[in-house]
């Protein structure tokens, strides 16, 4: 009896053991399915098509050159190795500029024969509408051939569009650097700081006092992620902007000390449990040897626990990496390449955070942001992987 | 010449009374051992040489302990400048993680010794002291976690010989080694009380008697019996001691 029941637990235990690792799995599986999918996805809207005069001699456009010549900020074709002609952009929405709304047709029945025509008679023209309203047979124009997203695009690009029309545009650049930067001015500002801390309480502090300061930094470490965000923006926001004398003051700066703040007890804790961890002999052995006590945690404590130490950092790294809603809150969310802190900057988990719930299911946008989920999975995975490897190599 | 004098010690943790007017006077370049079953206060006595019982909390002393005509529990006295002179070898083999020769020299270091030749020469004097220079001379550059158990205790040895003290105090010092090793540091022992006034806390009976010109037996806090080593092992006072060293109870 009692050994079936033993083997019962010890099924259940199985079962769990599967069942948690096996989700983990497509969780991660579901993220790369759903992120792969972009280099398949035509840069152009879909159901769209784009044409341009016969003569024309451009047969390919970069999404940013779209965006660019339809902002009007290229205005000639030669600019984009073309005829030297004057581009004139050209939307659906712009045909009754064009034609009244007789000549199209009460029920718009005459609207594709009109742009063909219309295509056919101007040189300039790059024309952006519904693939319904493309003529049949005698199109006067030239469809440009659509093209997929490619990597090189994803990875290198310095704009982050994902609205933008004809052609939406994911470049990563932007969204990485404020996600580094924000991290690593968190990391700047929390190291010193908790590690302090973390010596003061492993090392000096008496039981009373460490007593007291344990449960209040573990106490700061359940404190929802929102209501540090809503602390930065109610007190660290304008204290910047009015200490920095800034136009704005949700900036990287805000974003990294509400990080710093949020990283602290991560590290403080795992140091702290590092540096406990230092064998008493060890530093009786030090004092014995006429050390003071600083002489001790500088030369025995911290070097025998730096593999902790280490890890303390990386895991607060990963928590600033990863946070999504107070970085949200704070930082401004301007999707451009930072050039200074107190700029407004976009971090990754924010992006998505803030776009996955208007990007279309299954569509470019939607992809784009499962694709900036891996690549944060990636980076998490490389600070894991490198805790791993620092806490496993054999201390000297 | 009278090296280290206590009188009338009494201590506490908290509120356990762990030593009970304990008197003691130990001679210069003689070694002394304590003998006592588990928790009889042997190893409490002994750290209070060098003050190591400040580091635990909730203790407190009464009585002096004189080193060298001065009381170490005065005010003025700087613990890391007397725990200089009183060097310290402890139970298990307890090496930084840090190579041979940066272990040895870490006393010379933490004193604030810069000059790198007397280091090194130091370094080399005090590894020959203890006979493991031959051992280790070709790897000096080694993580101490390297060397055997024995190696270690021996380098621990070295360590706290570097900064020449003139006291050693050894707290079982061979209570996690091997026979062999055992009676390498006990051979070593032999050799630095010509130079060095030493107070060795042993379990192990045969090892006091080896080593030691005098011993004190310790039971329950308080120090029974203290005289010549010869006497205590041939002909002691007290049946309580007597009882002890028979293996009749401990």
């Amino acid at each position: 009896m009692r050994k079936f029941f033993e083997k019962l637990v010890e099924g259940g235990l199985l079962i769990s053991g599967s069942v948690s690792s096996l989700t983990i799995l497509l969780i991660v599986v579901f993220l790369f399915k759903e992120a792969g999918g972009l280099f398949n996805t035509p840069s152009t809207e879909e159901g769209y098509v784009l044409a341009v005069h016969n003569t024309n001699e451009v047969a390919k456009l970069s999404p940013e050159q779209l965006m660019d010549i339809f902002d009007g900020n290229i205005t000639n074709w030669k600019e984009i190795g073309g005829n030297d002609v004057e581009i004139l952009p050209f939307r659906l929405s712009d045909l009754t500029n064009y034609y009244s709304e007789e000549e199209l047709g009460s029920e718009f029945q005459y609207v594709p024969q009109k742009i063909s025509e219309l295509i056919g008679k101007e040189p300039g023209i790059i024309a952006f509408f519904p693939e319904q309203y493309l003529l049949q047979e005698h199109f006067q124009g030239k469809v440009l051939p659509t093209q997929n997203i490619t990597p090189s695009e994803f990875f290198g690009g310095t704009k982050w569009y994902p609205t933008a029309t004809p052609a939406p545009i994911f470049g990563l650049i932007p969204l990485l650097l404020g996600t580094l930067l924000v991290s690593i001015g968190a990391i700047v500002l929390s190291l010193p700081f908790g590690l302090a801390v973390a010596i003061y309480m492993a090392e000096i502090a008496n039981h009373r006092m460490r007593d007291f300061l344990k449960p209040i930094i573990e106490l700061l470490a359940g404190i929802p992620s929102v209501v540090y965000g809503f602390f930065g923006l109610v007190v660290i926001v304008p204290l910047i902007q009015k200490t920095f004398d800034l136009p704005v003051g949700e900036t990287a700066f805000a974003g990294s000390v509400v990080l710093a703040i949020m990283a602290l007890p991560t590290i403080i804790t795992v140091a702290e449990d590092a540096m406990r961890t230092t064998p008493r002999a060890m530093k009786e052995a030090s004092l014995a040897l006429g050390a003071t006590q600083w002489q001790t945690i500088y030369k025995v404590i911290i070097p025998y626990s730096i593999s902790g130490i280490t890890s303390a950092v990386v895991l607060g790294i990963g928590r600033a990496i990863g946070e999504t809603m107070a970085v949200l809150m704070v930082t401004g969310n301007a999707a451009v390449i930072p050039t200074s802190f107190f700029e407004p900057v976009r971090t990754i988990p924010a992006t998505i955070a803030a776009e996955l719930g208007e990007a279309p299911a299954g569509g470019a946008h939607y992809e784009a942001l499962f694709l900036l989920g891996v690549v944060l999975f990636l980076i998490t995975l490389l600070l894991s992987i490198s805790v791993e490897y620092i806490s496993s190599k054999r201390k000297i | 010449m009278i090296k280290i004098d206590a009188q009338n010690v009494d201590f506490y943790y908290g509120s356990f009374h762990a030593l009970k007017n304990i008197s003691m006077q130990i001679e210069a370049n003689t070694s002394v051992a304590f003998i006592g079953p588990s928790g009889c206060g042997k190893s409490t006595f002994l750290r209070l040489f060098n003050r190591m019982n400040d580091l635990i909390p909730d203790t407190r002393l009464e009585g002096k302990i004189f080193i060298d005509g001065h009381n170490i529990y005065d005010k003025g006295v700087k613990v890391d400048t007397l725990r200089k002179d009183v060097g310290m070898v402890f139970q298990k083999p307890n090496p930084f993680p840090k190579t041979i020769f940066e272990n040895v020299a870490y006393g010379l270091r933490v004193n604030g010794v810069k000059d790198k030749d007397y280091i090194e020469e130091t370094v080399i004097k005090s590894l020959k002291q203890v006979v493991l220079w031959d051992e280790v001379k070709d790897k000096l550059k080694d993580s101490a976690f390297a060397l055997s158990g024995g190696q270690q205790q021996r380098l621990c040895i070295a360590r706290a010989l570097a900064i020449s003290p003139s006291i050693l105090l050894m707290d079982e010092p061979t209570s996690a080694l091997d026979p062999i090793s055992t009676s390498k540091i006990e051979d070593l022992v032999h050799e630095l009380k010509k130079d060095y006034t030493i107070v060795i806390v042993t379990h192990n009976m045969q090892q006091a008697a080896r080593v030691s010109d005098k011993t004190g037996y310790f039971y329950l806090g308080e120090l029974i019996e203290y005289g010549e080593t010869r006497k205590i092992f041939t002909n002691p006072e007290k049946e309580s001691t007597q009882n002890y060293i028979t293996g009749r109870f401990g």
